[in-house]
């Protein structure tokens, strides 16, 4: 099914085209990164984690959320969902792809990344999330490869991939637990040290994931001859307004905790994160637009009304998507180093080349989405007309 | 139930695999862990400075002027090759001083003597008996020894700076660049080598090691031998120890005890005056 | 068979790519191995030449011990003492044992690991010997 991605028209190689070109320009940047070392980047003895590790992250997020459309479509026979199923499991691939680069860029010695498993060390939760995240990635590409060579022969799946459909399902949450877990369990640092952070992590998860799907479908809509239904986006939407509601809930939470306690080490975050501690207030800005941007999405999405819109659901998937590319991908991370453990304010921003590198991932994962999609769109394009 | 022949070979099968792989897994699984279970045994080289478990104590009370505190400080970046970058960015530090409200968070009082808030106080690893970085190292590059030292192995760190989030001291510094540069006037980071330790390379992280090189030649850590008596190092399991002197005859404190990692460096604040 | 001619030009090329360093390294003069240097001050001061273990030992397992050393040292602490064949004592330590002998690590060590092509990552930490630039 491979040739299906190098048959394209003038617009698709454009788009392939500049997507190689960034991620040329990312990996000139990272050799610079390579020889100098990660000092190049804007992290430090007191921020010792950035933007690198908060994309990662998300992601991870984005991977598990593939789930919300298989889980529906096999355990409760949703039809629906048909179409889109193949669209959720290759972006699941595609995310997990940026997730295993994200960690690469950010490791001080990459060429010693194999002593992960030449020293396997299951007390660490590090250990366990390369377990899951390769896993995850296999258990993606063979069950999205094999079902939609199997649609292309008009033939149902074969059978012994139903098992690993099953386990996959079980699989999806794992990924986002253990990356939590990377978090939640290390004591001193009082805004990751929540019981509540898996949770929150799959909430925003669920509600970030499919937002990413609903815009893409739109796009496909326009860009193919493929339609992935109506229907089905508008059930996308439920899926976000249920988990993006779940997310603004736990984060309210945490606040809750935080502040009625009143103890500081748990309020200093919030503070630092939502208006600055003593002038420190590089993050204030970013936080403060997630914040909005997370209120704008509840109120369109809330509404069924406005909800069943496209356009609208497009703007409120956009706004969850950067809401939560904010508070996961940048704050959520950044801010556990701040204050440090001296109770000091030292803060944190991603130096040029560092986003250059990061976007150089992003130019990967989406060139692997787009000749995933390419192919599993003309696939169905075919098998269809 | 029954089976047919094919049926049964299957089983069969799928047992004996079960039945020969599984244990060669579990035996090499074992072997790998055991290779650093965590505790590992200590230096018995003759003449070395052995003990069940290392601790030391910060005597704050000979520590009264920056000299006092320079000295050793010197002492230790000297000996170990501890770059000095010039900016607080890229900073590597083994032992430093921090005053006591940041040293010992959420232990300072509002009206307590404005001299012992502002007091640096010499921190460096915990050595901790329940150290959080041993925990996430996702390649035991540090790991515990059975002496209770805490230890970093340069050669496998593959620089992920999991035990940085994880140490609720700000011991461990990273290698940001290449601690063996030179800053824009030409001047190498490491002012003068020492040429019996190796210096690091860029992205691993490092820290204070209780000097295990010096223990195993039966010498005492550089800091406290530079101390003139302000750090004493010893066995905090033996009875007889002047560490455990000391404990027994001053109130001391230990860093963040409420998280429960068992720090093995206590301070003395005042003089024995004070008790 | 369609465009024979080029897929047999295409192999031909191939296979002159593939064999090149042979055809480079034969049809060449021949590169002499070098041989590792041990002419220096501490050496010569030593009535007897000998290393931590024989020469061809070393020659074909340094690295392995330099492996077991380095474990022994950061990660075991049992001993930091070698005891060789003869039932001799040494300190395991690259920059404090080896080196203190092998002072030349340009004519000792460079020269092998250039003309085998390995470049071992010891010197990144390990600080070699001050020598004279020849």
């Amino acid at each position: 099914m491979f040739e299906k991605a190098l048959q394209g028209n003038k617009s698709y190689w454009i788009w392939i085209f500049v997507l190689l070109a960034i991620t040329g320009a990312g990996f000139l940047a990272y050799l610079r990164q390579f020889t100098y070392g990660l000092g190049v980047t804007g992290m430090s003895r007191d921020v010792s984690w950035g933007f690198y590790i908060g994309q990662f992250t998300f992601l991870v997020g984005i991977a598990a959320s593939g789930v919300m459309l298989v889980l529906p479509y096999y355990l409760h026979n949703y039809k629906k969902f048909g179409r889109l199923v193949i669209l959720g499991e290759f972006l699941a691939i595609s995310a997990v792809i940026m997730c295993i680069l994200f960690i690469f860029v950010d490791l001080g010695q990459p060429r010693r990344v194999m002593n992960v498993m030449l020293h396997p060390t299951p007390n660490s939760v590090m250990f366990w999330d390369m377990v899951v995240l390769v896993g995850y990635l296999i258990l993606n590409v063979v069950i999205g490869w094999t079902v939609l060579g199997a649609e292309r022969k008009g033939t149902p799946p074969q059978g012994w991939v139903k098992p690993l459909i099953y386990l996959s399902i079980a699989w999806a949450p794992s990924i986002h637990t253990v990356t939590a877990f990377l978090y939640a369990g290390l004591p001193g640092r009082h805004f990751w040290l929540s019981a509540i952070m898996a949770a929150r992590f799959l909430a925003s998860a669920f509600a970030s994931g499919p937002a990413l799907l609903i815009i893409l479908a739109l796009i496909i809509r326009r860009v193919t001859r493929f339609d992935p239904g109506k229907e089905a986006i508008q059930t996308l939407g439920k899926i976000v307004t249920y988990f993006m509601l779940t997310n603004v809930f736990f984060l309210g939470l945490e606040f809750f905790t935080a502040f009625y306690s009143g103890i500081p080490g748990h309020i200093h975050t919030f503070e630092y994160l939502y208006a600055g501690i003593e002038g420190h207030d590089k993050l204030v800005p970013l936080m403060r637009i997630s914040s909005v941007l997370a209120v704008v999405a509840v109120f369109l999405l809330i509404f069924p009304k406005i909800r069943a819109n496209e356009t609208m659901l497009a703007l409120a998937s956009v706004a969850v998507f950067i809401s939560l590319w904010i508070d996961k991908g940048f704050g959520l991370v950044v801010g556990g180093f701040i204050p440090n453990m001296f109770e000091k304010v030292v803060e944190y921003w991603p130096t040029g080349l560092e986003l250059l590198i990061s976007l150089g991932v992003w130019a990967i994962g989406l060139l692997v989405l787009t000749a995933l999609y390419k192919i599993a769109i003309s696939v169905k394009e075919e098998v269809e007309l | 139930m029954s089976m047919n022949r094919r049926q049964f070979l299957k089983i069969a099968g799928l047992t004996t695999i079960a039945g020969v792989g599984g244990p060669v897994i579990v035996a090499g699984m074992k072997e790998r862990l055991l290779e650093a279970s965590e505790l590992v045994d200590v230096p018995e080289r003759s003449g070395a400075l052995t003990a069940q478990r290392w601790g030391m104590v910060v005597d704050m009370s000979r520590f009264r002027t920056e000299a006092d505190r320079q000295k050793v400080i010197d002492a230790c970046h000297h000996i170990h090759n501890v770059p000095d970058f010039g900016n607080p960015k890229d900073e590597i530090k083994w032992i430093w001083p921090e005053t006591y409200e940041h040293a010992f968070p959420g232990r300072e009082d509002e009206y307590m003597p404005h001299a012992l808030k502002e007091m640096p106080f010499l921190v460096l690893c915990n050595h901790c008996a329940n150290p959080p970085c041993v925990r996430v190292c996702p390649t035991k590059a540090t790991f515990k020894r059975k002496d209770g030292i805490v230890m970093m192995d340069m050669h496998r760190c593959i620089g992920c700076r999991f035990c940085m989030a994880a140490c609720p001291f700000g011991a461990r510094s990273f290698n940001w660049r290449d601690p063996r540069g030179k800053d824009a006037q030409g001047r190498p980071f490491i002012r003068k080598e020492n040429p019996e330790y190796p210096t690091r390379t860029i992205g691993v992280v490092e820290k204070c090691t209780f000097c295990t090189e010096r223990l195993a030649k039966g010498l005492q850590p550089a800091c406290a031998e530079a101390s003139d008596g302000g750090l004493v190092f010893g066995d905090l399991e033996d009875e007889n120890s002047d560490i455990r002197n000391k404990l027994r005859n001053h109130f001391t404190i230990r860093r963040k005890t409420e998280l429960g990692t068992s720090p093995s460096v206590y301070y003395v604040i005042g003089g024995a005056e004070h008790v | 068979m369609y465009d024979g001619n080029k897929i047999i030009i295409g192999l031909v090329v191939f296979g002159l790519l593939i064999i090149s360093p042979i055809l480079y390294n034969t049809l060449g003069k021949a590169s002499v191995p070098p041989e590792p240097d041990i002419n220096t001050p501490e050496i010569n001061k030593m009535v007897e030449k000998k290393c931590v273990e024989p020469k061809s030992f070393m020659r074909a397992n340094h690295m392995q011990i330099l492996n077991d050393w380095r474990d022994e040292v950061v990660r075991v602490g049992k001993t930091r003492t070698y005891v060789n064949g003869e039932g001799k004592e040494f300190n395991m330590s690259l920059q404090n044992t080896c080196m203190k002998c092998h002072s030349n690590k340009k004519n000792f060590c460079d020269k092998c690991h250039t003309y085998m092509a390995v470049k071992p990552y010891c010197w990144d930490c390990h600080i070699a010997p001050k020598e004279k630039t020849t």
